[in-house]
């Protein structure tokens, strides 16, 4: 498949057809259905346990579902996901990068795996970018958790994907850090085109970066939407009070159009 | 959208054993990354077998003015120690670089980038082998330095037992990463116990005739037995044994299917049971 074909075969980036996730006789996904169109940046959202991660396990391949289908970049995930796989990347502060390794070290393998070329200059482009160039040489085991966030942040982007998935990109960093990780996720998607999912408990956040949000409680998506039209159709002042509306199943008003919320 | 990749990687069709060659490569350099970030753990490596080596020797030098089995064939056990930890090293090195994946929390990203579970597989092999001969050539050469006794005497017979233990100990930890990857880090100690229960039954320090009879058909069930039983019929009655060695090389492609199979099998219930992200010590 090449690029062109990768970005034409399909007008959305990501298509979930009723997912279903089944452990024994717990229903981790009831039927979760969403698209996520090329170019956008999405917000998951929900609160825990209500699916994100598994949402986004399953859409890298890592995990399979029990029903239903997902296609990322126009390619089934299920049958034919080394296809995609050299075109998305992933970050998450739940999975680690080898601690002994130091950071050039754990760089190089990842752009290896990835088949970037010019692996060096991509190496020295991304420590200038992200500010990691006096750490190139440390181990990853040895850096604060803003520093791991900005490693994992490089090794995300080692091979310019096409489709990011961050889960909870700014978790336990302090407000200077968040804000830098937030930026600089914003000027990566404008000046890539890159489509990005973003699974985050931090709703200032959603509202800075997320063009588009998926609300998501007990396995299923509860509703979806701009941030702006989130909060008018919930009658909030920001995107914490709709969420809290939502994660706490009070959400049962009636909307504008006569529609009621579909959490009630 | 508008897309111009400055550092795109090649398209990834099917089968490309260019890529795949690349990728194996890359999870080689990780393992050697890590391997030289520790002098300790490259002296361990060859540590324990030498002194093994040591202990053996000064046993066989005191058998070999008790018996005549000794006697007449002086490297039998020394021999049969130095083989012995081919097939525990070469089993050790893939569970273990297997199980720093797990150790370090890194399945998850791993399995996110193009690599393939079989590329994985090619590439902990390499790394056993490597993990074996560190181990096994200090260890031969001190045998020489200390007792006079070289197992490169038992010349191209053995680089096939040598080749063959190897294989087995590539099942064995395939199938031990396997069964760790299905049941949790909790299982490690498998990676140590499973292949000492195969010690007795592969009659390492003594011709297999000595088991009882009912034990005999696991005993020809294995390549180890094989192995050992054509060693010393090499040391002890010159003679080479191309029957043992060919069914040794037998048994171990059955093996190595299994072992293999049981690893793909494994992953495919991980995927299946979301156990690529919630590994880790």
């Amino acid at each position: 498949m090449t690029d062109s074909e990768l970005q034409t075969s399909t007008v959305n980036a990501i298509q979930a057809i009723d997912l279903v996730k089944r452990y024994d006789d717990v229903e981790a996904l009831s039927g979760v259905s969403f698209a996520v169109p090329f170019g956008s940046v999405t917000g998951l959202l929900g609160g825990n346990g209500a699916g994100k991660t598994t949402t986004i396990a399953i859409m890298l391949g890592l995990l399979l579902p029990t029903g239903g289908t997902v296609s990322v970049l126009g390619v089934d995930m299920r049958r034919r996901r080394h296809q995609a796989l050299p075109y998305m990347n992933f970050s998450s502060p739940y999975v680690d990068l080898p601690a002994r390794l130091t950071v050039a070290q754990n760089l190089r393998v990842y752009a290896m795996l990835y088949g970037v070329r010019r692996i060096k200059d991509r190496i020295a482009e991304l420590a200038d970018a992200l500010d990691i160039a006096g750490l190139l040489d440390r181990p990853y085991g040895q850096l604060s958790a803003g520093q791991k966030t900005r490693v994992a942040l490089a090794k995300a982007l080692i091979n310019e994907p096409k489709l990011l998935l961050l889960d909870e990109p700014t978790a336990s960093l302090d407000p200077d850090t968040g804000d830098w990780i937030r930026r600089y996720i914003q000027d990566y998607q404008r000046e890539t085109g890159a489509t990005i999912l973003l699974a985050s408990h931090n709703m200032s956040e959603v509202e800075r970066l997320c063009s588009d949000v998926l609300m998501m409680r007990a396995g299923r998506i509860v509703d979806q939407g701009a941030p702006a039209e989130l909060i008018t159709r919930y009658g909030r002042e920001n995107m914490e009070q709709v969420f809290l509306d939502i994660a706490r199943g009070n959400a049962d008003h009636t909307f504008g159009d006569g529609t009621t919320s579909p959490v009630s | 959208m508008k897309y111009e990749p400055l550092n795109a990687p090649a398209p990834s069709p099917l089968f490309q054993p260019t890529v795949t060659a690349r990728r194996a490569a890359a999870m080689i350099l990780r393992y050697t990354y890590l391997m030289r970030t520790s002098w300790p753990r490259i002296i361990e490596l060859a540590y324990w077998p030498t002194v093994q080596m040591i202990m053996w020797g000064f046993m066989t030098q005191f058998l070999a003015n008790q018996t005549s089995y000794v006697a007449q064939a002086f490297g039998v056990l020394l021999s049969a120690v130095l083989l012995w930890d081919v097939l525990f090293r070469g089993q050790l090195g893939v569970s273990l670089s297997f199980f720093e994946e797990m150790w370090s929390r890194n399945l998850g990203h791993l399995f996110v980038s193009p690599l393939r579970p079989g590329e994985l597989v090619c590439a902990i092999t390499v790394m056993s082998f490597i993990r074996t001969l560190i181990g096994i050539v200090p260890a031969s050469l001190l045998a020489i330095w200390f007792f006079g006794f070289s197992v490169y005497e038992l010349g191209l017979s053995l680089v096939v037992f040598f080749l063959s233990l190897l294989m087995f100990g590539w099942a064995v930890g395939l199938m031990v990463s396997g069964m760790v990857l299905r049941l949790g880090l909790g299982a490690e100690s498998l990676a140590w116990a499973c292949i000492f229960a195969l010690l007795p039954v592969s009659g390492v320090y003594y011709p297999i005739e000595v088991l009882p009879e009912w034990l005999l058909p696991v005993a020809h069930a294995i390549p180890s037995s094989h192995v050992f039983e054509g060693m010393r019929a090499i040391l002890q009655d010159g003679v080479v044994p191309y029957g043992l060695m060919a069914n040794a090389l037998l048994l171990n492609l059955v093996y190595l299917a299994i072992g293999v199979g049981i690893f793909l099998f494994a992953f495919h219930v991980a995927r299946k049971r979301g156990l690529l992200l919630q590994v880790g010590e």
